[in-house]
């Protein structure tokens, strides 16, 4: 079992990150955010309890779903805000947009929104550090879309012969934008296919944060000690749409129901509650804290310059 | 000036200046490795310890007894998750070259090529670096028939993002070579596989060549001819038949097709006013059509003849060797585009 603190810390990161993208979700309905969002809502506990427990200087890939890696990996949120309204301010200076966000200095290699495109880049990564012999290690986060890409089983087997320092994070929500794991996926555990590569899979409930937390931590160790890759499959129901606007018409409401019903943060917050700390305050506390400083980044977003055109052709080449 | 020229450079075939720019580029930096399917040879457990294969051709042969398994990797054949591998090693510190082997296999990775290596630093604001050699063999004449013949030249030329480098002489595999490796963007490398063969002269001091400047191989003023990578030898060729009727063609070699040294050859056309153009790959969308329309439009009024080109037929590359030798630029075909274009007035 995890510690108090721990848990109770966790728990306010996680929040933070509900709080973020129930904003995100709110802000978008405005109309004034280009393109089209993925939140993370429902997933916290994965990225909170990889990236909690991660360096700085540790790799990360994301995807499209990806704000809720870049702020357990410590991207700042205003101009992570900025880059979602296509801003100069933006962390990518508006050439990226909410799916491919990247903030390099916290070792965030870039949200992805080819399925599947960041998992071979985190190998990569993990053989520079092994190269370099520097004590980095890189994750990659994933979907259960991804996990039936080729390039996911050329990448593990990669990993696995190079005993490469990277941890494999399938988070498997049940969809691929309309498309059932059940229906799409030759295995229920999505795990038990790192067995064919001889890599640890493990497969987790990502709605218990302390079983997610301890999953993390021991797949984060074995690739800082050397000992290779792990393969952790989060498990947990998709309690919103494939992308914010999407209605589910293809989903049975009785699912989507249980899927809120089983949300990780309500459980977390009843699981302090049982242990005797009083969450209300530390919910208060964090929402004040957030709010204020999503007030300010949204309101600066909507106020920030807009890219010039004359730097149309700016970050095409490194000179 | 022979004596001269003798003093600072060796006589050494493309295969082997590709080779010692490697080598070389190792020598001078502990972050360039290899990578690829078969570039050691035998994962290194031969006894003793060999790089007995060198990659397919032989280009890589020796370098694993110089630097050892970690900076010498044979790789499994998935060139998606190697050429991803690549991309990401390139962001995280590396600066790996990558054999992939045949530019018919690049389908393979061709996410991890446009969407990854290309797009990465733009979409990530600058940030992302990607110092990246993506080595192919392309092209025919091997009888090696349609999946082992491919060059794709305009296929990478079209991806902002990646720079494409086409050398012709050992002289450029050395000079471009070692320029790649040391160029801080993803660089597509084709060789073709006619040209491991050839000799020429090479610098010994192993110097990078500009990416961005195209080499005047053979000076002429009655018309240029204006070729990628192998068809300039072909040009060479057509040429030197085009002398003993009195005609006094120019022979370039564009050497890189990203960033295309379209500023070198203005100059080059504004002089001869003449342009013949050879790439082997099927016309349409190809590297020719695209210079002959920048060319048009920039020289309209001052071309005495519409541009001609050579291409290879609008078929993938044939097996049966008088099928394949149809489909290929040729000496004659070039001769014969040259003298079209001449005789226009």
């Amino acid at each position: 079992m995890i510690s108090i603190k721990t848990l109770e810390q966790s728990f306010r990161e996680m929040l933070r990150i509900r709080l973020f993208e129930e904003r995100v979700r709110r802000e978008f309905g405005k109309g004034d955010m280009p393109g089209f969002v993925h939140v993370y809502v429902g997933a916290e506990a994965i990225a909170v309890a990889v990236c909690s427990q991660l360096e700085k200087t540790d790799m990360i890939t994301s995807t499209h779903r990806g704000h809720g890696h870049c702020l357990a990996k410590g991207v700042e949120i205003a101009p992570m805000v900025a880059e979602l309204y296509g801003r100069e301010s933006g962390l990518c200076h508006g050439r990226g947009g909410s799916m491919h966000i990247a903030d390099f200095s916290k070792g965030v290699l870039g949200a992805n929104a080819i399925v599947g495109g960041g998992i071979g880049l985190a190998v990569g990564a993990a053989l520079a550090a092994q190269t370099l012999k520097d004590g980095r290690i890189a994750v990659t986060f994933f979907g259960d879309g991804a996990s039936n890409q080729g390039v996911l089983h050329e990448s593990m087997n990669l990993a696995s012969i190079w005993k490469l320092p990277v941890v494999f994070v399938c988070e498997n929500n049940g969809w691929a934008e309309s498309t059932p794991a059940s229906y799409s996926t030759s295995v229920s555990d999505i795990a038990t296919r790192a067995a064919g590569y001889s890599i640890p899979g493990v497969a987790v409930d990502a709605t218990d944060y302390g079983a997610m937390h301890i999953a993390a931590e021991q797949a984060i160790s074995r690739a800082r000690v050397g000992d290779g890759p792990t393969f952790i499959e989060a498990k947990f129901p998709r309690q919103v749409g494939h992308y914010v606007g999407d209605g589910e018409a293809y989903r049975n409401r009785d699912e989507r129901k249980n899927a809120r019903d089983s949300d990780v943060i309500a459980k977390t917050r009843l699981a302090l509650e049982s242990r005797g700390v009083d969450v209300i305050s530390i919910v208060s506390e964090t929402e004040n804290l957030i709010i204020k400083e999503l007030d300010s980044a949204f309101d600066a977003a909507r106020q920030g310059k807009w890219p010039s055109t004359d730097e149309l052709e700016k970050y095409v080449y490194s000179s | 000036m022979s004596t001269a020229v003798s003093d600072q450079m060796v006589e050494k075939s493309f295969l082997q200046a590709l080779n010692d720019a490697i080598a070389f580029s190792m020598r001078n930096d502990f972050r360039v490795i290899v990578l690829g399917e078969d570039i050691a040879g035998g994962a290194g457990q031969g006894t003793p310890l060999e790089g007995s294969m060198g990659g397919t051709f032989g280009v890589t042969k020796g370098l694993l007894e110089e630097f050892g398994k970690d900076r010498v990797r044979d790789t499994p054949i998935s060139e998606a998750g190697i050429t991803a591998a690549t991309v990401g090693a390139a962001m995280a510190g590396l600066r790996p070259v990558l054999d992939l082997m045949w530019a018919s296999f690049a389908p393979n990775c061709f996410d991890q090529i446009l969407n990854q290596a290309a797009k990465l630093r733009f979409m990530s604001g600058g940030q992302a670096k990607i110092p990246l050699v993506i080595r192919m063999a392309v092209g025919g004449g091997l009888r090696a028939a349609a999946q082992h013949s491919d060059t794709l030249y305009p296929l990478f030329t079209h991806l902002p993002g990646l720079k494409v480098v086409v050398p012709a002489t050992p002289a450029e595999a050395s000079g471009l070579l070692i320029a790649s490796i040391n160029d801080d963007n993803p660089v597509v490398f084709l060789e073709h596989m006619a040209l491991y063969r050839t000799t020429g002269l090479v610098p010994v001091n192993h110097e990078a060549m500009s990416l961005g400047k195209l080499g005047v191989l053979r000076p002429g003023t009655d018309l240029t001819i204006a070729c990628v990578g192998q068809a300039a030898l072909l040009g060479i060729e057509a040429a030197e038949i085009l002398a003993i009727e009195g005609i006094d063609a120019e022979v370039i070699s564009l050497r890189t097709l990203q960033p295309l040294d379209l500023d070198g050859l203005v100059a080059c056309v504004s002089e001869t006013q003449r342009l013949v153009i050879v790439e082997e790959s099927p016309p349409r969308c190809s590297v020719s059509a695209d210079i002959a329309a920048s060319i048009s439009e920039l020289l309209f009024g001052h071309l005495l003849a519409p541009i001609g080109r050579v291409n290879s037929a609008a078929t993938p590359v044939p097996f049966s060797p008088p099928l394949e030798d149809a489909y290929l630029p040729s000496v004659a075909k070039i001769v014969n585009k040259c003298k079209v274009v001449l005789s226009a007035v």
